[in-house]
């Protein structure tokens, strides 16, 4: 097993790609904490933990389901709006929770509205102008998300949870996979069961800039 | 894609930034007699660009975006240039090739489509730039025409390399001197629409994009003779005034002028016999469709 660890960063310019450094892909089942192989309901408590903890904690939606495509998107679209829910009413007053779209992949740059928006290939903008300290991605493509994931890595210290419909993202410090509305709601549900038990950082602490 | 597809899932509508629900709500996919008409009063398929102050290439893509008639159905395969700057912000599906490819992307693209969706219109334009379409991806150009591939090709004439800063290329008119072409262009201007001609494209259209009304028509037609027969060519002058000592307000009296019948842009238009054929009964379709949407206003009316 590789001693590399998957850790808030920013690490340098251009971090290597986790999965060249040993880290391998949970199986069905698992998630992976930091590139540990560890047990869902393990991450389920962990990741909580880090979004009850942000000051910033930020969930990412992608096309796949920002955009109907179909009946599970439109679901699935439904389930992330309760996971954000959720989280304002379990964060106390002091933290600030967001929900902003990565509604397509276009390298819009220099042009990006980094409040309202997030894009892919250049994803330290939006973190950086909300100093979002804590983000959960769903719902975007893997290749998209695997960019993104390594660029937040190498330029923040960003705390970054994918949400992974297919096989998870080793980029990632926290990674699910088999993403479905369940796997959703029973992290909106471990928020809740947590709520109250998890002190935020403390208001000096950095938060998504780079030293 | 069709156009049923595009829609925000209504649970997160609300965190969309508002170019995206314009574009779902006041965009004119879908819409028959689309065209540039629609520019000012509905959502446009380009967003701000990313080009120079006043560049006629803007205006072109402006007019083009407009007159597609099947956008939502379209797929615009770009290559290395100034295009490629703005292609980011179309909303149009689009491919970016590598410098000179495009054409040969396109030819492959544009048969994976019909095997992927048999029964279903899907159009391939290619847009790219002098060099790319004539100098570096001459080749791959003339071999799609020759093999009677059945997509457009746009090309933007504006007589050099204005991306990289101002050299020779083949359709820079002959004598003309550049910031890196000091000697002067020895050759005369490569006559591109007469080789689309020879090589088999079924439609030709040198011209200047001055006139919104006319770059309309041009594409449209364009765009369905290569739907039903085979490859259609246009060639569009685009000048880069930074290139030729321009002003931001002066690239539309250029346009203007180089299309003066003596001019290297005067209109110029070939249309196979098969083609034509096509055209006069889309013409003939349209009148009924006019007629009929005529009638049924003035029904509605009188009701």
């Amino acid at each position: 097993m590789s001693d590399y660890r998957v850790l808030p960063g920013p690490e340098h310019f251009l971090p290597p790609a986790a999965a060249s450094m040993g880290i391998r892909l949970p199986n069905p089942g698992e998630a992976h904490i930091n590139g540990v192989i560890t047990s869902e309901e393990k991450a389920y408590e962990e990741a909580a933990r880090q979004f009850l903890m942000a000051k910033v904690p930020t969930i990412f939606p992608g096309p796949l389901v920002l955009w109907a495509w179909n009946e599970k998107a439109a679901k699935k679209a439904t389930a992330i709006r309760h996971l954000f829910n959720t989280l304002k009413e379990s964060v106390q007053p002091n933290q600030k929770p967001m929900l902003i779209p990565m509604p397509d992949y276009r390298p819009k740059y220099p042009k990006i509205n980094p409040e309202i928006e997030i894009n892919p290939n250049h994803p330290n903008l939006t973190i950086w102008h909300n100093k979002i300290d804590c983000c959960v991605f769903i719902g975007v493509h893997c290749h998209q998300a695997n960019l993104s994931l390594k660029i937040i890595r190498g330029g923040t210290s960003c705390y970054t949870i994918a949400m992974c419909a297919q096989a998870g993202h080793e980029d990632a410090m926290l990674s699910f996979r088999d993403a479905s509305v369940e796997k959703i709601m029973l992290l909106a549900d471990t928020i809740k069961r947590l709520k109250g038990t998890v002190q935020p950082r403390l208001a000096s602490a950095k938060n998504g800039v780079s030293s | 894609m069709s156009k049923e597809r595009i829609q925000i899932s209504e649970a997160l509508y609300d965190i969309m930034p508002s170019d995206y629900q314009d574009l779902v709500k006041s965009a004119t996919y879908g819409k028959d007699d689309r065209g540039w008409k629609d520019i000012g009063t509905s959502k446009e398929l380009i967003e701000q660009h990313s080009l120079c102050a006043g560049c006629p290439e803007s205006m072109a893509f402006r007019y083009i975006l407009a007159s597609l008639p099947n956008p939502e159905d379209t797929v615009m395969v770009g290559s290395t240039g100034c295009t490629s700057l703005v292609f980011p912000m179309v909303a149009v599906h689009n491919i970016h090739s590598l410098f000179g490819n495009q054409n040969a992307i396109a030819s492959g693209l544009k048969r994976a489509l019909s095997v992927r969706f048999p029964g279903r219109v899907k159009d391939v334009v290619v847009l790219a730039g002098d060099g790319a379409t004539v100098d570096i991806g001459l080749d791959m150009t003339l071999q799609a025409w020759f093999r009677q591939e059945k997509f457009t090709t746009i090309c933007f004439d504006n007589e050099l390399y204005a991306n990289t800063g101002g050299q020779e290329s083949g359709l820079m008119q002959k004598g003309f001197v550049a910031k890196m072409a000091p000697v002067g262009k020895l050759f005369d201007k490569v006559r591109l629409p007469e080789i689309a001609r020879e090589s088999g494209c079924h439609y030709v259209v040198n011209c200047t994009v001055s006139k919104p009304s006319l770059v309309e028509k041009v594409i449209r037609n364009a765009v369905h003779i290569a739907r039903e027969i085979g490859p259609t060519y246009l060639q569009l002058y685009t000048p880069c005034i930074l290139e030729i000592g321009k002003n931001s307000m002066e690239g539309l009296q250029e346009m203007r002028d180089s299309e003066k019948p003596t001019e290297r842009f005067a209109y110029k238009e070939y249309i196979s016999d098969p083609a034509k054929q096509l055209l006069a009964e889309l013409a003939a379709k349209d009148k009924e469709r006019k007629a009929a949407a005529k009638q049924l206003a003035a029904q509605a009316q009188a009701n």
